[in-house]
């Protein structure tokens, strides 16, 4: 039984870590909340339902295909919608990633209507494994293996590579990296490009895992996905993922312990409380000076 | 041809002429020192150089191109480092990572092949980078704090790591804004020989420095601002002598 609600709660959490880095790394560059990012989420859910449903791919082409997609869609909706505004207050730019937001909800709306989808069954075709007496689903093991090599994938990127060092610069000191010949503008759209590809295979899992695909998805997703973001500290990579996890399982062990009408509340819940004891989240770094 | 030239540049802010029609010429190879009292616009002339600010009038050009007004990283990748009066180092990365932020314009620095690491090209890639940012540490004598914590350096470090960071662009040309702030006597001894070994490098050096007896001792030429405007500018014991210079400046800054 703590097995079976652990896994489940690890699967779960995975995808809300997946959608949380997106949060992270944005804010960590330009200090802006991507309102949208619930969005990108959830077009990159549909595009891997089309791919499935419609061109019959494989789920793994599917998967590849949306992260694509959701890549380019990512960049440019940085380039049209927050770019103009890098010199303007944060709040004008918000303001704009919710108009975003809203755009993309209702253009899914309009194409693939109001009602959820569901993911053909034969995308994925699970079956149970018994570990003890836990009942666990190849699928989760597949969304918790895949998050997993998404996540060691995004650790290389920003740790070993020269574009992931011009990121932690600029993230640092945005002018100062520009003065040290890093092309900043660069950096962003390569930070929103990484941050919408995970976040598009967080929505395909996500898709497959409820077996439903709806145009409002990216709302609560997105938020708890943010309020994980926030408990591990708001622009710390490690952060997005123990807070993605932690509301996970917390969710999974809420609604097993018998307040599944709460489900949805857990994770603000707790979102309150550790911000009341440690302001900057698990382990966000303290508040830069900015000079 | 000087390596750079400011023409006629200024810059306001709102009412206030912070930089008012500079003439200067960095020629190759030399060390110029710009002093002047507070104020009196010498960090905003690097900010200019280097780009953070247009001017409002005026040119500036760096090995006969203009350069005013492209954006920072296109003029520091063309061959221009710098450091800052207040301390601008990525204080969570350690020693090494921040002079190689500073090298990685010198690679070939696109997509894929920050992504293909594996290749031994880019692998080799990286080594060469590497041994540039030693060899950029080691010339201010910090090769052996390479994985520390910049953040947990010393003051007087922290200013030898800008200065690292930044000849790591391979720069022609390397501006240091107050360099030897903040340090003691030993420290600034040993801080004027190694500016005097990055100019025998090949490197030329444009300073801004409030030490009199560091700057005497260390430029070939001096010129002096006061108010955003250049009042002197000649080699250090013309400068010394000059009436203008005494009344603005070192009437009153230099009697100690
Ligand atoms: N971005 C800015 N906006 C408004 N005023 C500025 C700005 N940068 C510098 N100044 C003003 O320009 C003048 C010159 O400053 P600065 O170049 O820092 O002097 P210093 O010679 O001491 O380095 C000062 O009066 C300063 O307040
Ligand atoms: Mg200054």
């Amino acid at each position: 039984m703590f097995l079976q609600q652990l896994i489940n709660g690890v699967a779960l959490g995975s995808t809300y870590a997946l959608i949380a880095l997106g949060y992270t790394m944005v804010y960590g560059i330009i200090t802006l909340i991507n309102f949208a990012h619930g969005e990108i989420f959830m077009v990159g859910a549909f595009v891997g339902l089309l791919m499935v449903g419609y061109f019959k791919l494989n789920l793994f082409l599917a998967m590849a295909i949306a992260m694509i997609f959701c890549m380019v869609m990512g960049v440019v909706i940085e380039y049209i919608a927050y770019r103009p505004l890098r010199k303007s207050s944060r709040l004008s730019a918000l303001i704009s990633a919710i108009g975003v937001s809203i755009f993309l909800s209702s253009l899914a709306m309009m194409v693939f209507g109001a009602n959820a989808k569901g993911f053909p069954s034969e995308a994925f075709p699970s079956h149970q494994i018994h570990i003890g007496n836990a009942d666990i689903s190849t699928l989760q093991l597949l969304i918790i293996g895949v998050s997993a090599l998404l996540m060691l994938a995004l650790e290389f990127i920003v740790q070993k590579t020269k574009i992931g060092k011009a990121m932690r610069a600029t993230s640092e000191d945005y002018n100062t990296a520009a003065l040290m010949g890093i092309n900043v503008n660069f950096v962003i759209s390569f930070t929103f490009a990484l941050g919408s590809a995970l976040a598009a295979a967080g929505g395909v899992l996500v898709g497959v895992l409820f077996n439903s695909v709806s145009f409002n998805m990216g709302l609560m997703a997105g938020l708890k996905a943010f309020a994980a973001a926030v408990l591990g500290g708001i622009g710390s990579i490690p952060g997005a993922m123990l807070g993605g996890l932690l509301l996970g399982v917390a969710e999974v062990f809420g609604v097993a312990i018998g307040y599944s009408s709460y489900r949805d509340a857990i994770a603000f819940a707790i979102l309150v409380l550790v911000l009341l004891f440690r302001p900057t989240g698990l382990l966000g770094q303290k508040i830069q000076k900015k000079v | 041809m000087a390596l750079l030239k400011l023409d006629n540049t200024t810059i306001r802010f709102g009412g206030l002429v912070a930089v008012n029609g500079v003439n200067l010429e960095v020629e190759e190879g030399e060390i110029l020192a710009l002093i002047g009292p507070n104020g009196a616009g010498k960090s905003t002339i690097f900010n200019l150089i280097t780009g953070i600010y247009p001017p409002t009038d005026g040119a500036i050009s760096f090995k006969g191109k203009s350069i005013a007004g492209r954006p920072p990283h296109v003029i520091a990748s063309g061959g221009i480092g710098r450091t800052f009066q207040n301390i601008r180092l990525f204080g969570e990365q350690t020693v090494l990572d921040n002079v190689l932020i500073g090298a990685h314009t010198r690679g070939n620095w696109n997509l894929t092949g920050a992504l293909l690491q594996f290749l031994p090209s880019v692998r080799k890639e990286e080594g060469r980078l590497l041994e540039l940012a030693i060899h950029c540490l080691s010339k201010v004598d910090l090769a052996h704090k390479a994985y520390e914590l910049a953040s947990n350096l010393p003051y007087g470090e922290q200013r030898r790591l800008e200065i690292a960071r930044a000849l790591a662009i391979e720069p022609a040309l390397i501006l240091l804004d107050e360099p030897a702030a903040g340090m003691n006597p030993q420290e600034k001894q040993t801080l004027l020989k190694m500016v005097r070994n990055i100019r025998d490098d090949g490197v030329t050096v444009f300073l801004v420095e409030h030490d009199m007896k560091f700057v005497m001792g260390l430029s070939d030429r001096i010129a002096v601002l006061d108010y955003g405007s250049k009042i002197a500018d000649g080699r250090p014991e013309e400068v010394r002598a000059n009436p203008a210079v005494i009344e603005a400046y070192l009437g009153k800054g230099a009697a100690h």
